[in-house]
């Protein structure tokens, strides 16, 4: 038995976004800049999607990407790059994906200067230190609309009234809100989106902008994308794109109500001692809960989970290439003891009561059994006191 | 070696020893109770690393006629540090305290069948926690000229670099001098460090990975 709760990571594929997408895979293989039938109808399929997730997200302009991770880094550096006569600084919050702050550094070591602030306890930014940080020379600020690790959703209608109040441009990294909110009517100047974590293909992003902002381009080529980004178009998988974003956005009612599960799971997990939220209760995606379990370290909870079946994931050092913990979680204020058994649950559409109840019998003897083997003994008052 | 995102393409990033020592861990105790209780009968306890830092190492021994009779351990730390520590304390069971004291982390992770690389500091706790473990016992039988402290030497005098964190470094991946001098900015300043710099390089590298530069 398999009891997925890793959607934050990826998702599976819908089947109907299958189904759109298998005739490109199998016989419609043609190059959408040949000049002959089978181009042609590669090239009409690249038009519809494009018109389609314009209609959707009620935006100037779609440019297809290979990821969320490359429209972030087209909309961050080829902003930056072709905009630096207006000025170098760019602001941002300190819980954004490794995405923006890694671009964002690269950007710091050429000349640019970057704001990264702090977010409240609950890990949401305040507007108004967004306001603050602005000066004269500040020509970007790039704040995620839902966090992937705790899921909080950021006043992104708000920051884009302060930006455009003050003549900057905002872009939003919206990969984790797809499924949850409507990106309609956001009024951001740039936003990017990937596939995978919407019931899409993997291998396929967005960046979408108002006709008036001016990028350079990072890939350089046979001028595909307006030019903004060469390479042969991935028609399949903007066909599937397309048709996730269309299934996500029109049920986003229907995957409200995981909050429901959500706050059953987070209740009874609570019940466990010495455990703690990380995140805004209510403020959070549908289907992520964030919890740390103290005195445990995350990895062993996750192969411990993951031999009964159970697949999550962890902010822990040690689950990835880096030897710190979570800059998410140390951004909420908690301490480095605490960042070390953080579990992110992140549900799926289809997760039902019953695999929320199968995790709930199974984690309580996990976390005993590792709390039993460990030296350490810190209490939740402790922790607030380091 | 091989690492987790490895070129071998092999599904599970431990080995199946890993594994196995990591769900059946040996000699661990494994409650707070048993614990205490071992902490009565013990020679000597030791603990290494700090729950900061996300892993920490406490170690229990007891000894007879200058052997290791009974090396008992809990952690606070990853799926390695449980597993190699868990075959650190039945490679350790009957051998004399220096021989035991001379196992280096690549002989840990070879009975394990390798660790990933980036794994690799986490069997370095398990000896360190001996060690401490194995001084509290030289204290507790008043062999103090036994006592080996891990002393930590300056080698970059400008930016008071040690001894200590080229060792890190090392065991955090660096495998250069070009490596070294970009993470730690050793020798940028204070240039006279440089061959000294470079000999701990050389001998970290030899104890922890068997590499001749």
């Amino acid at each position: 038995m398999t009891i997925y709760l890793d959607a934050s990571a990826s998702t599976k594929i819908d089947n109907e976004v299958l189904i759109e997408m298998r005739p490109f895979i199998e016989e419609e293989y043609g190059n959408a800049g040949s000049m002959h039938t089978s181009g042609l109808k590669a090239a009409h399929a690249l038009n519809l999607s494009r018109k389609k997730i314009k209609e959707i997200l009620n935006v100037d302009e779609v440019i297809f990407t290979s990821s969320g991770t490359e429209s972030i880094n087209l909309a961050l550096k080829g902003y930056a790059l072709k905009n630096k006569s207006k000025g170098n600084h760019i602001i941002t919050t300190k819980i954004e994906h490794h995405a923006v702050l890694d671009t964002l550094e690269y950007l710091e070591k050429n000349g640019f200067e970057i704001t990264y602030l702090d977010v409240e306890e609950n890990g949401i930014i305040n507007p108004k230190k967004i306001k603050e940080a602005i000066k004269e020379n500040t020509i970007l600020i790039s704040v995620m609309h839902a966090n992937n690790e705790i899921g909080t959703i950021q006043p992104i209608k708000e920051i884009s009234k302060i930006a455009k109040g003050n003549n900057i441009i905002f872009h939003t990294d919206a990969c984790q809100a797809g499924n949850s909110e409507s990106l309609k009517d956001l009024d951001v100047d740039m936003l990017s989106l990937n596939g995978s974590k919407i019931y899409g293909p993997k291998g396929i992003g967005i960046l979408c902008k108002k006709n008036s902002i001016r990028l350079e381009p990072l890939i350089h080529g046979g001028g595909q994308e307006n030019k903004l980004r060469s390479g042969t178009e991935n028609i399949p998988n903007i066909i599937g794109l397309a048709k996730a974003l269309d299934i996500a956005q029109n049920n986003i009612g229907e995957y409200k109500k995981l909050s429901t599960l959500r706050d059953y799971f987070i209740q009874e997990l609570l019940k466990i001692e010495n455990t703690i939220l990380n995140g805004d209760k209510n403020n959070r995606l549908p289907n992520n809960v964030n919890i740390t379990f103290l005195n445990v370290e995350g990895e062993a909870i996750l192969l411990m989970l993951d031999e009964k079946g159970i697949q999550a994931s962890s902010g822990s050092a040690c689950t990835s290439n880096s030897l710190d913990p979570s800059h998410v979680i140390l951004a909420l204020g908690m301490p480095y003891e605490a960042a070390h058994g953080s579990i992110r649950f992140t549900l799926t559409k289809d997760t039902t009561k019953e695999d929320i109840n199968y995790v709930l019998k199974e984690i309580p003897e996990i976390i005993k059994k590792l709390r039993g083997i460990s030296p350490v003994n810190l209490t939740l008052e402790e922790i607030k006191n380091v | 070696m091989y690492d987790v995102q490895s070129k071998d393409g092999k599904e599970w990033f431990y080995t199946d020893e890993v594994k196995d020592h990591f769900f059946n861990p040996k000699n661990l105790l494994k409650t707070r109770e048993e614990a205490e209780q071992c902490a009565k009968q013990a020679s000597g306890i030791g603990e290494e690393g700090s729950p900061a830092c996300g892993d920490l190492m406490k170690m229990w021994i007891k000894v007879k006629d200058n052997k290791i009779i009974e090396c008992k351990w809990q952690t606070f730390g990853c799926a390695s540090a449980i597993a190699s520590t868990s075959m650190f304390s039945e490679m350790v069971k009957g051998m004399k305290i220096e021989k035991a004291l001379a196992i280096k982390p690549q002989d840990i992770s070879k009975e394990l069948g390798g660790l990933p690389a980036r794994k690799f500091h986490c069997s370095v706790l398990a000896d360190k926690a001996l060690r401490a473990a194995v001084n509290d016992h030289y204290k507790k039988t008043n062999q103090l000229d036994k006592i080996k402290e891990d002393k930590v030497k300056i080698i970059d005098k400008i930016l008071k670099i040690t001894d200590h964190d080229i060792e890190e470094a090392v065991l955090e991946g660096v495998r250069t001098f070009e490596e070294l001098q970009k993470r730690t900015k050793i020798g940028v300043q204070d240039k006279t460090c440089i061959p000294e710099a470079e000999q701990l390089l050389r001998f970290y590298l030899e104890k922890y990975f068997n590499k001749k530069q």
